[in-house]
């Protein structure tokens, strides 16, 4: 943790050479988020709630799946950017050194310009959480916090998934984006929106629902069993196959080099 | 210290015709070609020994380095470094290993060269004391004290390898893998880098193994080399040895006047311009003192050397000779 801390370090300064283009890709990232923002509103112009769900409902989980998926992206960069570390070669450094890769790999990449898209989420959480018309008892604040933190996990198991991948491939796979970038885009509405079948993926296969969808329903007071509380640990589970896939492809790269 | 008995190491590797008509096919249906990278590689070196591994490219080199560092897993064979297995028990082996990539840095390329060794301490989780003596040692020795303080960025090439030197130096491994550390660098520089590596083995009995394409490092540093093509194991011997079967043949220079001399048997002809030639001899067919009579006799020499076949020429041969 000290070592990460020091790695943490070493990337702020780093980046704080570059001040205005830091800047800049925190701006961008901060307007980029706020279309989406705009999107939902515009939506909600048109019709007065969306599957029952009113307008800072929607915003509530919006933000959730956006602080999340920044916070992954934040510290879970390095396996983002993971195919061009194995393209450069610089993977066979990481591996000459006394750590395990995934350590090296998570403090490989601290993005500071995804504060932009942080900013965002917590703005939106400052006017949601008081217009969503929730009472803030004590076993909901917890949910809430459970929603964030599970839910940056799963992201970042995501991400830890798409740079094993790139052990197969080299190159990094599009397709999973779908389920990172998308999962953030799709994740503005609560997933019961888009039907049973994709519902039904995201909380057995790709368990996103499990951090968003099942506990906002504990939030709204729609359902109350502790069960929908707790749904966001369940979705940790996701880590058992991610880093044991991980562990394939580290296992298959150092038999078949590159 | 090392010890490689039978290692077998064979990639997969996609092949496909060019042009896009080919690219396209290539998506449906991939022919793989198996490469033997390595093909019964065995060799051993003892605590303090300076090795030098040469070969053309894509002999092998890098893949046996890289099986050395851990980073690979061999199909078969025994590696045994330390008395452990790298692939085995990676995070202990690399304690005690250095390695430079002469291509891929491992200093930041935004903050000060001491920032970055800052980390590698704890990386490696060196001790306080011995990372001050051992740092105080490196800038001394590799005159760094001047540079410490710059950002990566803002180095010139020989400055940046001598940091990089240095990285790899700061837990006191047992052992050093450098990839070419003299690549780009200019002729005062190369020296530097030398002198500092011959230094490390003998004062601290640093086992050192370098890859290399420039001869003059393996003639600078080594005693032994290894000579690695298509994948296996050509030759193992002292580069002294090598040199006197291949130095038998001396090399002579002669600028003259006038006519240009004749060749004659035991003599070849390597060069020749406008007032000056070079001749290769083969002293079981024509002496030194018999090549310079005859040629003297013939036309007016105004200079002369003669010396030994550099050790350019002298792996150049081998490269041939095995047919690599």
């Amino acid at each position: 943790m000290r070592l990460y801390l020091k790695f943490f370090t070493m990337h702020l300064k780093s980046q704080m050479q570059y001040k205005t283009s830091f800047f800049l890709t925190a701006v961008s990232q901060f307007l980029v988020s706020f279309t989406a923002l705009l999107g939902v509103w515009f939506m909600f112009l048109r019709f007065n709630e969306v599957n029952g769900f009113t307008f800072p409902q929607v915003l509530l989980c919006h933000a959730v799946v956006l602080l999340s998926f920044s916070l992954a992206e934040c510290f879970g960069r390095g396996f983002d950017v993971f195919p061009q570390l194995i393209g450069n070669g610089m993977f066979d450094r990481v591996l000459v050194r006394p750590r395990s890769a995934v350590f090296q790999v998570l403090a490989s990449q601290v993005e500071f310009s995804r504060i932009g898209r942080l900013l965002q989420a917590l703005v939106v959480f400052i006017y949601a959480i008081p217009a969503s018309g929730i009472l803030w008892t004590w076993d909901r604040v917890v949910t809430l916090c459970l929603m964030i933190i599970c839910g940056s996990f799963v992201f970042f198991f995501l991400f830890l998934v798409y740079a094993a991948i790139s052990f197969f491939t080299i190159e990094g796979l599009e397709f999973m984006n779908i389920l990172t970038d998308g999962g953030r885009e799709f994740g503005r509405y609560p997933f019961a929106v888009y039907g049973k079948a994709v519902l039904g993926f995201l909380t057995y296969v790709i368990p996103l629902a499990l951090f968003q969808y099942y506990p906002l329903l504990y939030l709204l007071g729609l359902e109350t069993s502790r069960l929908y509380m707790l749904m966001p640990l369940l979705s940790l589970l996701f880590g058992i196959p991610a880093i044991a896939f991980w562990r394939f492809g580290l296992h298959r790269y150092r038999s078949t080099g590159s | 210290m090392i010890r490689l008995e039978n290692i077998n190491k064979s990639f997969r590797v996609a092949r496909r015709q060019s042009g896009f008509g080919q690219a396209v096919k290539a998506l449906v249906s991939r022919k793989t070609d198996t490469i033997h990278a390595l093909q019964d590689v065995s060799f051993s070196i003892d605590r303090g020994e300076m090795v030098g591994y040469i070969g053309p490219n894509g002999a092998g080199k890098s893949t046996t380095i890289k099986v050395m560092c851990g980073i690979l897993t061999p199909d078969s064979g025994i590696c045994e470094i330390a008395g452990r297995v790298p692939w085995q028990s990676r995070i202990d082996h690399v304690r005690e290993i250095g390695v430079v990539f002469g291509q891929r840095s491992q200093l930041w390329w935004d903050v000060p060269v001491c920032d970055s060794f800052d980390l590698i301490r704890d990386i490696y989780q060196v001790d306080e004391r011995q990372y001050r003596k051992t740092l105080d040692e490196l800038v001394a020795l590799l005159e760094l004290a001047d540079i410490l303080m710059t950002p990566t960025r803002s180095l010139s090439l020989g400055q940046r390898m001598r940091c990089e030197i240095a990285a790899s130096l700061l837990h006191q491994p047992k052992i050093l893998f450098l990839d070419e550390p003299t690549i780009g660098l200019d002729a005062v520089s190369k020296i530097a880098v030398r002198q500092f590596i011959r230094n490390l083995n003998t004062e601290h009995g640093t086992t050192v193994i370098l890859t290399t394409h420039d001869m003059q490092d393996i003639e600078a540093l080594t005693e032994r080399i290894l000579l690695i093509g298509k994948g296996r194991i050509l030759l193992d011997g002292s580069l002294q040895e090598l040199k006197k079967r291949a130095s038998v043949r001396k090399k002579l220079t002669i600028e003259y006047i006038g006519k240009a001399p004749d060749i004659s048997s035991g003599m070849q002809l390597i060069e020749q311009r406008e007032g000056r030639i070079i001749i290769e001899l083969n002293p079981d067919i024509c002496s030194v003192s018999d090549a310079i009579a005859r040629l003297a006799a013939e036309s007016e020499i105004q200079d002369l050397s003669v010396s030994d076949i550099s050790a350019e020429d002298m792996v150049a041969e081998l490269y041939r000779s095995y047919q690599i």
